[in-house]
């Protein structure tokens, strides 16, 4: 491998690892703060997805359907939180993933209700779709760079927003003392559901503006969610700081793992997880486990 | 915590609603039967398709256009009613021998139609196959296997062997005048096969593959493969994916600038993608056993059908349910609904007669597995355009079958 063939290698894992931020973001903003293992983080991946596709069809823009479609997943997160997970919260974790294990097959066979199980594309909107050349032959989608771009200010907003605001600082709160906030008269339920819909806003946003390069295809909640539990293990669980590292070193893994020894290339993410949590099983940002 | 209240609906209620619900639905489908009194037996059609994830659009088209097929023959088959039981595979290979024998032994079909995957085939043929029933129909699955060393008297294939569609587009790249290339496929049975075949046709034809690249399935992430195949700079590049992974994988191709690069495949690789690919799938040349726009009278009438039945065009898929249908129709008529004449129903499956199929006419191999004609076509303005005859009436080679 030359340098410059190990330079775009590079960017290519930078800019997957990115992706992979913004699903696994909002997995271990629930995982973390919450409590709940949320298996059908994956599904609101793929149902932000679909919304996106189908809300393209009718306003032509993929920025209005994202503004659009974003609230849309919050209110079915903020939903399925009231109505569901929010009796759980007290049941050990087990009741939790039955139910959002079953969450996936509601929200799978909703989507095939609504949408069929064709598999669609978003067209790149006109002014991102141009390209940046990097080889005499190999050019670089200008629309990847700006999800690389979104996916950086959401990640300073979702900073500022944990450890500056006020709901930041009662979300912390809350996690770490559930009763003690309780007893200081803040309504910890509302705040639970205000953050599970974050997270699957968070979710469903990285379906919309990854649907012009990824597609919109049945099943495609289901991948991204194993990888991103193994982000979010990496990085240690409930750390936005650890998702980040850990998503940009899962996606070095898949990158070169796929490049330097392809006959591994499934096996290299794992085995980056297994000698993180060799070295550190709380995972690198993660607190011990009390 | 405030506790919650007791919701309107108790469960009592809901076991009414069901209950009322069952009844209901139990009385429509007896009616009919009231009224035939001595009525056969309905002829049990087991299927093992994937309606869920990345191959669903398959399982729905095979599924779909059997169905169509068999309802043209006024839903009987040898006179006796039909009765569908389907299970959603989940593309699961470990859950294959359990899906299996719950169709085979709970339900006990009298066919079994499926896979879409093949390393399910290869799972269902190696039961069905030792137990000689029941007859299984493989609407899809390519395995070479299954009508090579697993082949049986009682599995036939209405689709094509993985060899069949590749074999050719080897071939046609080394024609084209193309002497190296880069072959990328899924890591999986039918990926392997593929690229296998493709590989010994272009290196037989003058070639030279100077990478083989295996891609873990069903991974989508291309990136790191794409700016391989760059710097590799090979004069071609031959793949096979499916599905909405070939979807993403010709967009990535094109968006990665690798456009000057030609590519070719299996038909698979642009199989009812060319609308969701777009621009980017256009000039992508592809070997398979049909084509969109063959003019043969079969099949447009079989794509004016299956458009009214379903409201979707049909694709190489239903092609292959199709034709499915029309073995288990055909061969039951000459049965007269006798299932319990196997050597007679084998024997009638092995003269079914496909002279008029949408794909063009084929026949039954030894080995089960369909004799046709392969296309080579090309994506022009979004749609499939047949070029010409890549290979006249090619018969897989069946390595291993006892019966060939």
């Amino acid at each position: 491998m030359d340098f410059s063939t190990f330079l775009i290698q590079l960017l290519n894992s930078v800019q997957y690892g990115f992706l992979l931020f913004l699903v696994a973001s909002g997995l271990t903003l629930v995982f973390g703060i919450m409590g709940i293992i949320n298996l059908a983080h994956g599904a609101f991946y793929m149902f932000g997805a679909y919304v996106v596709w189908w809300l393209v069809g009718y306003t032509g823009s993929l920025t209005l359907s994202i503004l659009l479609g974003v609230p849309l997943i919050m209110v079915l997160g903020y939903a399925i939180e009231r109505l569901a997970i929010a009796r759980l919260y007290q049941r050990d974790h087990l009741y939790q993933v039955l139910l959002t294990y079953g969450l996936i097959l509601i929200l799978n066979e909703c989507q095939k209700i609504f949408w069929g199980s064709n598999f669609y594309s978003v067209p790149i909107p006109g002014p991102l779709s141009g390209s940046i050349p990097l080889t005499e032959n190999q050019v670089y989608p200008v629309y990847r760079v700006f999800i690389s771009i979104v996916c950086m200010l959401l990640a300073a907003g979702m900073y500022l927003l944990i450890q500056k605001t006020r709901l930041g600082m009662t979300i912390r709160a809350g996690a770490s003392n559930r009763e003690m906030v309780q007893a200081l008269g803040i309504d910890i339920s509302r705040v639970f559901a205000i953050v599970f819909s974050l997270g699957a806003a968070l979710a469903g946003f990285a379906g919309m503006i990854g649907a012009p390069i990824s597609s919109v295809y049945p099943g495609m909640g289901d991948q991204i969610l194993i990888i991103s539990f193994v982000v979010v293990v990496i990085g240690g669980i409930g750390s936005i700081k650890g998702a980040f590292i850990g998503a940009m070193l899962i996606g070095l893994a898949d990158t070169f793992g796929k490049v330097l020894v392809p006959d591994f290339a499934s096996m290299a993410v794992y085995a980056t997880m297994a000698l993180i949590l060799l070295w550190r099983p709380q995972g690198l940002f993660g607190q011990t486990v009390h | 915590m405030k506790k919650i209240p007791e919701q309107g609906v108790s469960r009592r209620d809901l076991l009414k609603g069901a209950a009322a619900a069952t009844g209901l639905a139990a009385v429509s489908s007896v009616v009919p039967y009231r009224f035939a009194i001595g009525a056969q037996a309905p002829v049990k059609v087991g299927i093992l398709l994937p309606y869920s994830g990345t191959y669903a659009m398959l399982g729905n088209s095979i599924t779909d256009a059997m169905k169509m097929r068999i309802a043209a023959a006024g839903d009987m088959l040898g006179g006796r009613p039909v009765e569908y039981v389907a299970i959603d595979s989940e593309m699961s290979v470990p859950k294959a021998p359990q899906n299996t024998s719950k169709l085979v032994d709970k339900d006990q079909v009298d066919f079994l139609v499926g896979p879409v995957h093949s390393g399910i085939a290869a799972a269902m043929a190696k039961i069905v196959g030792a137990r000689k029933s029941p007859i299984m129909v493989v609407p899809n699955a390519g395995a070479n296997g299954v009508t090579g060393g697993l082949c049986a008297p009682n599995i036939f294939r209405t689709s094509f062997s993985n060899w069949q569609p590749a074999y050719p587009g080897g071939t046609v790249m080394a024609k084209d005048g193309h002497k190296t290339c880069v072959t990328i496929a899924w890591k999986y049975a039918a990926g392997r096969e593929m690229m296998d075949a493709g590989a010994d046709a272009f290196t037989k034809a003058g070639g030279k593959v100077i990478k083989d690249i295996e891609v873990p399935f069903p991974d989508v992430e291309f990136q790191a493969y794409l700016s391989e195949i760059a710097a590799l700079k090979p004069d071609a590049v031959f793949a096979f994916f499916s599905g909405g992974g070939a979807t993403k994988f010709i967009k990535d191709y094109a968006a990665a600038g690798l456009k000057s690069i030609p590519l070719y495949g299996p038909g698979f690789l642009t199989e009812g993608v060319e609308a969701a690919a777009g621009e980017a799938a256009e000039g992508i040349r592809t070997t398979l056993h049909y084509s969109a726009d063959l003019a043969s009278p079969g099949n447009v009438v079989f794509r004016g059908a299956y458009e009214k039945a379903t409201g979707r065009s049909a694709n190489v898929f239903a092609v292959q349910g199709y034709d499915a249908g029309s073995l288990i129709v055909q061969a039951m008529a000459a049965v007269k609904g006798d299932t319990g004449a196997t050597a007679d129903l084998i024997k009638a499956m092995e003269m079914a007669d496909f002279s008029d199929s949408p794909r063009g006419p084929w026949k039954m191999s030894k080995a089960h597995n369909p004799v046709q004609n392969i296309y080579l076509r090309e994506v022009r303005s979004g749609a499939q355009k047949y070029l010409s005859v890549a290979a006249e009436s090619l018969e897989d080679p069946a390595t291993g079958c006892k019966m060939a």
